[in-house]
């Protein structure tokens, strides 16, 4: 962006927006809409300043700002600091033609590789998502439908506990476990069902259990959460009723849970997508992920707006993978983000 | 003495919504004044106006004769108990009591003085520390009311304290808040739907309904001389018959009603040809044997269909030809047999003849 | 839904199955980190040995990073808690018609991947310190530090949400009648009643913090955080070193947890005296046995 367009728009936006919002108020104040107080007589002019302030540089500086500036920088070619908005700096679409094409001009083979690890990318991780949800879901349906408050204490913290070490030792610990001088591979050659170690790693089984792994929580939170909320005659209900097991989740348990499975779903997926730490510790030496290769843009390559273009491509996955979730699921945001 | 509230043509609108219409009202300094209504009749938002938390969209409210437009709640000489008191869970007793006299800057050792002397004052010295959590019901009532007195306001007002309380403890705290006000001498405004409440502690009661301050007057008043169909039939027990007012003399009118002609006082000047309610209490009407009329009453027949005895007296529900229930309370004397059929009568002094408003 | 024998023995099998995943990998971690030899084992034990926790406590890279990751969690909680909190008071506030705008763009953060996060930071406080002159902010911790705030306050304000939902109204009434100005009213009963939300909204800010790795590798340039030494300990190589840490970790999870339910214990049994003595005090009322008031 050119530094004078680019100040603006940075304190533009803002002022604009807050602008938006004075208009709002005396608005609604004159149709009769509002009435009471308004904002900085309810809250004083001190909490007044601090709310407007602190939201204020959260929602611009930290959330939205960066945001398109990012995207902005991937509609850039690469440029030395120099010429940072000079003639050359120009609207282009060529970091996104490289991710097709694997060239900035030419158009005549594809990028195989980049998009083999973007699609396998995605495709593994609603794999990984499904495979969570069917492992967790009658966890969760014990937890919030029938265990003791006794032993629902001592199952939330089991569960918890492996959440708070962090993703790179979650994922090391998949690296002892499974390496070929590691104990799964010891037990089997051991037992003598294998003559020689399985390379789990090099094969990405290390990788997709890893991810698994790490975000198992993050499946069974949200659905013990939604599960907990139903009554729990509802169920007696549907059972005296005669309604066989498997029709009375169908029909009655998951239609409830639909929030908490959404919720979960959209997060494993998105963490799974954006995993950086597993790929890094699990992944062999062929292993595609989508991930490292945006890392590899900026710090490796040092192609910023490159890699700028691989992130959004990577943001409109998720955002579209959510929507996708909402609309399956008929669903508001609100409802899956509690 | 200067009065402690005044209310000029008060409107208070919520959009479409009138909640207050019109309100024209004087309450005098050291009054019990009581605003007595069903809930939704516009009695919380006119409290919640003579405290600040609204402003009237039209008129004026003066307190101690100071205008007091844009003076928030907190700048007003007025202390509010909330209908669920408002205790404030974090605090201990001493603490709430003293909450007031804190964001006033009152030094800490002078603070501590009064709120002891408040403790003693509502029975509660042994509690100072305690969290509000620990308390009884009726004591949390009395936290409220010290909290609101610590401020010495000039008037206290009250919003349905009493609602959340048993009746055994309501009717307690009742004589409990009288002689509160009596001691203070300051002016209190109660807002409650509990005729039982306003009757006993207040010395006059404004009656509300949709928005609308019906009558003003003393418990008496409001109860023996109902000024509108409304109040006669909110305060109390009362039956009502419809008709047509046929002749007018001495204040007393006739009425042509399905169950025959039946007179009564006539205190808002009815014209014959009018529609008309004539209203009857329960306690003023008399059971005797069919074809027994006693000369001095007027009535009509009746069959008893349920007999309710109750010692000293009986409460009798009766069908009459048009279908019509009629509630009769009578001595302890004669106990109808419910199928029995009786004549009711009554005194038509004891008959009340209201205009039929357009809007009832 | 268990009701044959057949069905609970394959539940519990299921559960079994559940734990051993879920807490296995740890476990063979956490054996590793006291067995002698160089590459982390689990069987055969060989020796065992505290050799891993002391040549983890001398790796200077380590502790570094320790100390920046601990400097950045606080600075993370001095920053997310107070916007989490102006964020959520002001979802009560804001006029209706743009409430769900609102909350679209405060709880992005929440579902964007941490490296998107990360990059966008760098690279908006890139042109932006480079814009205004202002280059000294381009400082690795005050990067991973804005980077982390954006979906750390998320999570704080949607925790102080749940909680400010539930504050009733007629308190905030209650102080304004009573004298109190807004600010005071803020200070003296908004926040006490939501300091419980507060608490665990700081806490999960610190350890969503402590642990990050995706924001922070992108956010960090060139200093280092624990997550980020880390992550290169573990490219160069397994060592049980890193098993040790995660032994650590783990022990001070543990023992943290069991103080806050050992606290929470005392607590609940605090607040199920106080309602034993009012109802008590309430029994004595009705019965006629309390103080009557003085006159």
């Amino acid at each position: 962006m050119g530094a004078t367009g680019g100040l603006t728009l940075v304190f533009g936006l803002p002022l604009a927006v807050a602008l938006f919002f004075f208009g709002l108020a005396a608005y609604e104040r004159r149709m009769g809409l509002a009435t009471g107080p308004g904002f900085f007589q309810r809250n004083g002019l001190a909490v007044g300043l601090y709310l407007v302030l602190a939201v204020g540089f959260w929602v611009f500086f930290v959330i939205v700002l960066p945001q398109f500036s990012m995207v902005d920088m991937s509609f850039r070619p690469k440029l030395p600091p120099a010429q940072m908005g000079g003639p050359k700096d120009v609207f282009t679409l060529e970091n996104y033609r490289y991710f097709l094409f694997g060239s900035t001009t030419s158009t005549s083979s594809w990028n195989w590789t980049h998009l083999k690890a973007f699609v396998l990318t995605i495709g593994v991780s609603i794999a990984i998502t499904l495979f969570n949800f069917a492992l967790c879901y009658p966890i969760a349906f014990h937890m919030a439908q029938s265990a003791g408050a006794a032993r629902l204490r001592i199952l939330l913290l089991l569960l918890i506990i492996p959440y708070w070490v962090n993703e790179i030792l979650r994922a090391f610990a998949f690296r002892v476990l499974l390496s070929s001088g590691g104990i799964i591979n010891k037990l089997l050659l051991g037992a003598g069902v294998i003559g020689e170690p399985i390379d789990f790693l090099g094969a990405d089984v290390g990788l997709y259990m890893g991810l698994s792994y790490a975000y198992l929580l993050m499946m069974v939170f949200p659905l013990y959460s939604a599960i907990e909320s139903l009554d729990k005659n509802q169920i007696e209900a549907a059972r005296d009723l005669g309604a066989p097991w498997w029709h009375i989740h169908l029909f009655v348990v998951m239609p409830h849970a639909k929030p908490g499975i959404a919720s979960g779903c959209t997060l494993v997926f998105m963490l799974c997508a954006g995993a950086l730490a597993a790929p890094l510790v699990l992944a062999g030496p062929r292993t595609l992920w989508f991930t490292p290769i945006v890392y590899d843009r900026f710090y490796q390559a040092f192609n910023w707006p490159q890699g700028a273009a691989y992130a959004f491509i990577l943001l409109v996955t998720c955002v579209v993978f959510v929507l996708l979730v909402l609309k399956m699921f008929r669903l508001s945001l609100g409802e899956i983000t509690r | 003495m200067a009065a402690a509230v005044e209310l000029e043509g008060v409107n208070v609108t919520f959009g479409d919504f009138v909640a207050v219409r019109d309100a024209n009202l004087t309450i005098e300094a050291g009054e019990f004044f009581s605003f007595l209504g069903p809930s939704g009749c516009g009695k919380t938002t006119l409290l919640r106006t003579i405290s600040g938390f609204i402003e009237p969209t039209r008129g004026q409210v003066r307190i101690g004769g100071k205008d007091m437009v844009g003076i928030g709640p907190n700048k007003r000489p007025t202390a509010l108990i909330f209908q669920n008191l408002a205790l404030f869970p974090m605090m201990s007793v001493a603490d709430n009591i003293g909450y007031g006299l804190r964001v006033r800057g009152v030094p800490k050792h002078e603070r501590d003085e009064k709120v002891k002397n408040l403790l003693i004052q509502v029975a509660l010295s042994e509690h100072g520390h305690k969290k509000v959590s620990e308390l009884s019901g009726g004591q949390k009532q009395r936290v409220a009311i010290a909290r609101a007195l610590a401020v010495e306001p000039s008037v206290l007002l009250l919003d349905e304290p009493l609602s959340a309380l048993d009746l055994k403890l309501r009717q307690h705290m009742r004589a409990e808040l009288r002689a509160i006000q009596k001691r203070v001498g300051i002016t209190f405004i109660y807002i409650t739907h509990d005729q039982g409440e306003a009757l006993t502690m207040s010395d006059r009661i404004a009656v509300m309904n949709a928005g609308v301050i019906e009558q003003v007057g003393n418990g008496r008043s409001v109860y023996a001389e109902p000024r509108t169909p409304f109040v006669a039939a909110f305060v109390g027990e009362n039956n009502q018959i419809r008709g047509r007012v046929t002749a007018v003399a001495d204040g007393m009118a006739t009425l042509d009603t399905p169950l025959g002609a039946l007179s009564g006082r006539n205190p808002v000047g009815l014209k014959a040809g009018e529609e008309a309610l004539l209203f009857v209490r329960p306690e003023a009407l008399s059971l005797v044997p069919t074809g027994t009329p006693n000369g001095s009453t007027v009535g009509f027949d009746g069959e008893a269909l349920d007999v309710a005895y109750e010692g000293s007296v009986t409460h009798v529900t009766l069908r009459v030809r048009t279908g019509q229930k009629i509630t009769a309370t009578v001595g302890g004397g004669v106990v109808p047999v419910s199928g029995e059929t009786l004549h009711i009568g009554f005194k038509p002094q004891d008959g009340l003849l209201l205009a039929r408003a357009a809007s009832h | 839904m268990t009701s044959g024998p057949l069905q609970r023995i394959l539940f519990a099998v299921y559960i079994a199955v559940f734990f051993l995943y879920l807490l296995g990998p740890l476990m063979v971690m956490g054996v590793s980190a006291f067995n002698t030899p160089q590459y982390p084992q689990v069987w055969p034990i060989e020796g065992l040995t505290l050799d891993w926790f002391s040549q983890l406590f001398a790796d200077q890279d380590m502790m570094y990073g320790l100390r920046t990751s601990l400097w950045i969690g606080v600075l993370v909680v001095a920053i997310s808690v107070p916007i989490g909190l102006a964020g959520a008071i002001v979802m009560t506030q804001i006029q209706p018609r743009v409430r769900s705008a609102y909350y679209l763009v405060v709880v992005s953060p929440v579902l964007t991947p941490g490296i998107i996060i990360g990059i966008s930071t760098v690279v908006f406080w890139r042109e932006f310190t480079t814009m205004t002159g202002t280059r000294f902010l381009y400082d690795g911790i005050i990067l991973t530090v804005i980077g982390q705030s954006s979906f750390i306050s998320a999570y704080c304000m949607l925790i102080i949400l749940a909680r400010l939902q539930r504050f009733d109204q007629a308190q905030q009434e209650a102080a304004l009648d009573l004298g109190a100005s807004y600010p005071q009213v803020f200070r003296h009963i908004l926040l006490p009643f939501l300091q419980p939300a507060l608490f665990s909204a700081a806490v999960l800010a610190f350890l969503s913090s402590f642990e990050n790795y995706n924001t922070t590798t992108f956010a960090i340039l060139s200093e280092k955080t624990l997550t980020t030494v880390l992550a290169g300990r573990v490219r160069q190589g397994s060592t049980p070193a890193i098993s040790a840490l995660a032994v650590i970790i783990v022990a001070v999870t543990i023992v943290g947890a069991i103080a806050y339910e050992l606290w929470k214990r005392r607590a609940d049994a605090a607040a199920e005296r106080r309602l034993r003595a009012a109802q008590a005090a309430e029994e004595s009322e009705l019965s006629g046995t309390a103080a009557p008031m003085a006159a």
